[in-house]
């Protein structure tokens, strides 16, 4: 699942040659469909109740008809405008954090103590708190998820410029790089990989955030439909909005990974 | 005419350890000097003082001129190309045509545009020698450039050097504890120990140098290292 916290900071794994990429693909399948299968023989047979559990088959029409009225669409674009400002807020202030905290040693001996003794409080426990602060309409999201998405970037990126080779920023100085070139040419790269897999873990932690904050009083969104279906034990719409946020999931994961190999290029593979 | 070098009374200390003691030493401009000792004696610290990486020291310390330096390690910037490595810290609009002519002369053209990690530890160190020169230094500092090298490629690298140095001609201070690559390539070798110059050798030989005619002045300075050739063998 992408969305767990702690799986996301695995790296991919080297490709695996052509052939026994084409043998092995279809053979991983097996399980999986297996199981959709026995899924819907449990529905059939009745073994498993709509109410509890909605077959695949009616799963999959209830898509189609959600994706054709529009409910799905609409309310997907809810909770991805959540997410992007939630990511755009809490982006913004875990890398200026993070950049002034590993640049400069006092902004290191100031941000970096309150920072790392936030980081051990899990966030979604902030929620009665964001409630009381923001209320209860879009402004407790958006902050849970910043909240989300600021803490493994800074974490990240802080760390990442911490660990920037000393003897390679001692030869810059002896070559004459000026203090700008040797944050732009020598700093700064070397934290790129480390603050990608910050990126990973933000994002992670962006959807959860994203899914906690729209369980309360969402009159729109992802949850919303999740929530609403709930009342009316429709739990193909529940199976539906969690198939969606799991796509969401793998595909900024997949965007991430994209980025990596562009950006770490130089990287010997 | 000016030192390139000048080092009086220089001593540093690291707490209570002190590893220059009241080191004195003067070098001509184009001189090649080899600093020859045993590892842990001081000698990165000495080159790191001339370098102006550390600034926290007794005594004089004097290089008027440019310095450059390159290390045991060649400690390219893996996320930059192999002429960007040469030309970046110039702050020349023409870095490419420099860092190219630069590559010729260590040989490296057709690796301009390659990642530093995809090179080979004697190119990557080649790159790191061109980086070097291209600064056209009074001083170049060369802290054990050739340690981590099989020995085939370090007499390449031997070669290498000692052309280099004819073209340009800057004052060099090449650390090592090779005795044969300072004889071969040094006009004067200086051995370091605890912290001081205990022995100073002229090497007179004319260049090219052979490992043949080295021999006999080997095993004086070889000595001065305490290093009886005689009982070894
Ligand atoms: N930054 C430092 N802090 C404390 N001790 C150091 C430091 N740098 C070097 N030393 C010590 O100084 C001595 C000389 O080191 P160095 O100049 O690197 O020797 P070498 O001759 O092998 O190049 C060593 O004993 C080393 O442990
Ligand atoms: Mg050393």
């Amino acid at each position: 699942m992408t969305l767990s916290i702690a799986g996301v900071a695995t790296r991919p794994k080297t490709a695996t040659p052509v052939q026994t990429r084409k043998f092995t693909l279809p053979l991983r399948w097996i399980s999986p469909v297996a199981l959709v299968l026995l899924w819907q023989l449990a529905s059939s047979t009745g073994v498993l109740s709509p109410d509890k559990l909605a077959s695949p088959l009616t799963v999959a029409q209830s898509a189609g008809e959600l994706i054709a009225d529009g409910q799905l669409v609409e309310a997907f674009a809810v909770s991805i405008t959540r997410v992007f400002f939630g990511f755009l807020i809490g982006g913004f202030a875990g890398v200026v954090l993070g950049l002034v905290s590993g640049l400069s040693r006092w902004g290191e001996t100031l941000l970096d103590p309150p920072v790392q003794m936030l980081r051990t409080l899990p966030h979604l426990g902030l929620i009665p708190l964001f409630i009381l602060w923001f209320g209860i309409g879009e402004e407790p999201k958006l902050a849970l998820v910043a909240a989300g998405v600021a803490f493994p970037l800074y974490l990240n990126l802080h760390a990442g410029i911490r660990q920037t080779d000393p003897g390679l920023v001692e030869a810059a100085r002896v070559l004459g790089y000026s203090r700008i070139e040797r944050v732009v040419h020598v700093v700064l790269p070397s934290a790129v990989p480390q603050t990608l897999v910050g990126l990973r873990i933000a994002f992670g932690t962006a959807w959860l955030s994203l899914i906690v904050a729209e369980q309360i009083n969402a009159d729109a969104g992802l949850g919303f439909l999740i929530n609403n279906a709930r009342e009316f034990l429709r739990t193909d719409v529940v199976v539906v909005g969690l198939v969606v946020y799991a796509l969401l999931g793998l595909t900024t994961d997949a965007l991430v990974r994209l980025l990596e190999r562009r950006i770490l290029r130089w990287q010997k593979r | 005419m000016a030192k390139a070098v000048s080092v009086r009374g220089l001593t540093k200390a690291f707490g209570a350890r002190t590893v220059l003691d009241g080191i004195d030493l003067e070098v001509e401009p184009g001189e090649f000097v080899a600093l020859l000792g045993r590892s842990g004696c001081g000698k990165s610290t000495l080159l790191r003082i001339l370098a102006g990486l550390d600034r926290d020291v007794e005594g004089e310390a004097e290089v008027p001129g440019t310095v450059s330096i390159a290390f045991q390690q060649p400690r390219l910037l893996p996320w930059r190309k192999v002429w960007r490595n040469i030309s970046l810290g110039l702050h020349r609009p023409d870095g490419r045509a420099i860092a190219l002519k630069a590559l010729e002369e260590v040989r490296l053209t057709d690796h301009a545009d390659a990642w530093p990690l995809t090179l080979s530890g004697g190119e990557a160190q080649r790159v790191s020698l061109a980086r070097a020169l291209v600064r056209e230094p009074d001083v170049l500092l060369l802290d054990e450039p050739f340690g981590a090298l099989d020995a085939l490629t370090r007499l390449a690298m031997h070669h290498l050097v000692e052309d280099l140095w004819i073209r340009h001609k800057p004052a060099v201070l090449l650390v090592t504890h090779d005795v044969d690559e300072a004889l071969l390539l040094a006009d004067r070798i200086l051995v370091l120990d605890e912290g001081r110059i205990v022995a100073t050798h002229h090497v007179d030989l004319p260049r090219p140098r052979r490992r043949a005619s080295v021999v006999e002045q080997r095993t004086r300075v070889l000595a001065d290292l305490g290093v009886d050739v005689e009982e070894a063998a």
